[in-house]
């Protein structure tokens, strides 16, 4: 066994006839921060989507501390338990106090008493700059709260990866700064993240790689310095020049 | 986008014992869920069979000749259940509708209309069906008015579109309440009227909404048109008990049970469709 986090071989994802991924390779060391870029429907989400086993996959291997999690006699919840995710639209409980939402699978999944469990709540929202919103409904936040919320919610479950399904998307550019920066802190603490993002000039800055997807496929994957001023691949180049010039 | 298409992909072995994997715990649920089913229906059959009076029972609410025999009369009147449910449910459609549209509206204008709604829905559905249709078909012709039909068959189905009209009213209400005002703001920066907004945008989505608790509503209501034999209406119950107080055999309550259940069922498994075709088209990609 190798000692990845998270190891990706060969896979492969189809609805009906449609190949939306195929072929990927993809390997997470313990501290790493992974960027995928590429333009919409090339496949970022999908590929986090198949890591946390919401789809299923149709070739390949998966695994996750050094256990095969696309095994299909692996229980997915015992898989998500120890990996985080956080979605584009928030996704936070409308019924419950951002509180409440932090302290939910910690209290029912993880076993931990109410008081444990609120006490490392309070602490993330605070270090996030949320302690005074605890009490408060998640419809009643701003955007960039509660993105900044979601992002606590998965981390009070303490999980090995984090994976980050294009968090800023939905945000206002103004927004966009807190939460970055709450990400890179996490970077710069050694957490392990997969993030699928379109901020260029972050995950030139955070990530220590960053993998190009195109049409289902990694095409190029390789230290950000490397993607992002010598690509070797022309789409990479076509991608890069059409985006940057965009932002 | 052709490449990704070759046909040169052929499963891995890994993949391959994946799916002999699944294919044995497809047959082990299947096997499980059989077993389960057996054993249940097997405890449910034996308990009822051994029941003390279960002889008697079967002679009386289970006999085959007398189904036979009494089949014609109950499919008869099981005709005009059918009748009065195809002419109720548009008109409590239309009423039920109306009546939601009426409440949601803020003209000062509409007030008498809408103080009347509001009390419909309210006494309507505040009376039990079965007094209701009780009091339209013994009461209404009592009044002697020109006009009004006799027959208690109409009478009694205008007293279903009443009572279901006022249910249906408060599922239609739900259903506007529940569409966001940013989709009313937006129909009124187009300029749409009110009227306009309400007909063209919020009640085509709000309706696609309730769908699954308005056909709900008429499998109940299929139901319900039994309660027109209080009023010596002939349809399947009433000509069912017709044949009991002949034969001393309650065989024809049985058959009409059936009647009713061959209707409801496949209504029941259409509204399971619509709610679930709905929540694919609205959760597209989440739900499968």
């Amino acid at each position: 066994m190798t000692d990845a986090l998270l190891e990706v071989t060969d896979l492969r994802k189809c609805y009906g006839d449609k190949v939306v991924l195929s072929q990927i390779h993809l390997t997470v060391q313990p501290h790493d921060v992974v960027c995928l870029i590429g333009s919409s429907g090339s496949g970022k989400s999908t590929l986090l989507r198949c890591l946390n086993l919401l789809e299923g996959i149709d070739d390949g291997v998966i695994r996750f501390e050094g256990r095969e999690i696309s095994d299909p006699r692996v229980d997915p919840r015992a898989v998500r338990s120890r990996m985080g995710m956080v979605f584009q639209a928030y996704n936070l409980f409308p019924h419950l106090t951002v509180l409440d939402n932090c302290t939910l699978a910690p209290r029912r999944v993880h076993g931990l008493a109410k008081a444990d469990a609120e006490q490392r709540a309070h602490h993330l929202l605070e270090r996030f700059g949320l302690s005074d919103q605890a009490g408060k409904h998640p419809d009643r936040m701003s955007g960039g709260q509660q993105q900044r919320a979601a992002l606590v919610r998965a981390l009070c479950t303490q999980p090995t990866l984090l994976l980050l399904d294009e968090i800023t998307a939905a945000l206002d550019p103004e927004l966009v700064g807190d939460v970055l920066r709450i990400v890179r802190e996490l970077a710069e603490q050694g957490t392990t993240m997969i993030l699928a993002t379109h901020e260029m000039a972050f995950a030139r800055d955070i990530a220590t790689t960053v993998c190009f997807l195109d049409d289902g496929r990694i095409l190029e994957h390789g230290p950000p310095a490397e993607i992002f001023s010598d690509p070797r691949e022309e789409r990479t180049r076509r991608f890069l020049a059409r985006v940057l010039a965009a932002g | 986008m052709s490449e990704l298409r070759s046909s040169a992909w052929e499963p891995s072995r890994r993949e391959l014992e994946r799916r002999a994997v699944r294919r044995a715990r497809a047959r082990r649920d299947i096997l499980v869920a059989t077993v389960a089913l057996v054993v249940v229906l097997g405890v449910l059959v034996v308990g009822i069979t051994s029941a003390p009076g279960w002889a008697r029972v079967r002679e009386t609410f289970f006999n085959w000749d007398e189904a036979k025999d009494s089949f014609p009369q109950v499919i008869r009147g099981f005709g005009k259940n059918v009748v009065i449910f195809l002419v109720a449910e548009p008109c409590i459609l239309v009423v039920g509708a109306g009546v939601a549209v009426i409440r949601s509206t803020v003209s000062p204008l509409m007030l008498p209309f809408r103080v009347l709604a509001v009390v419909y829905a309210d006494v309507f559905r505040g009376i039990p069906t079965i007094l209701l249709v009780y009091l339209a078909g013994i009461g209404l012709p009592a009044l002697e008015l020109r006009g009004l039909t006799t027959n208690t068959m109409w009478l009694g189905t205008g007293a279903l579109v009443a009572s279901y009209g006022a249910y249906v009213s408060e599922v239609f209400r739900a259903g506007i309440e529940s569409i966001h005002p940013s989709q009313l703001a937006s129909a009124d920066t187009l300029g749409l009227s009110r009227w306009q907004s309400m007909i063209h945008v919020i009640l085509p989505q709000a309706t696609r909404r309730v769908a699954p608790p308005l056909l709900n509503d008429f499998i109940s209501l299929q139901k319900d048109t039994a309660l027109l034999s209080v009023i010596f209406v002939f349809e399947a119950m009433f000509s069912a008990q017709d044949y009991t107080n002949y034969h001393f055999n309650y065989t024809p309550l049985v058959v009409a049970a059936v009647l009713f259940i061959c209707l409801t069922i496949p209504l029941t498994r259409f509204t399971d469709w619509v709610a679930r075709r709905m929540m694919r088209r609205e959760f597209a990609g989440v739900v499968k």
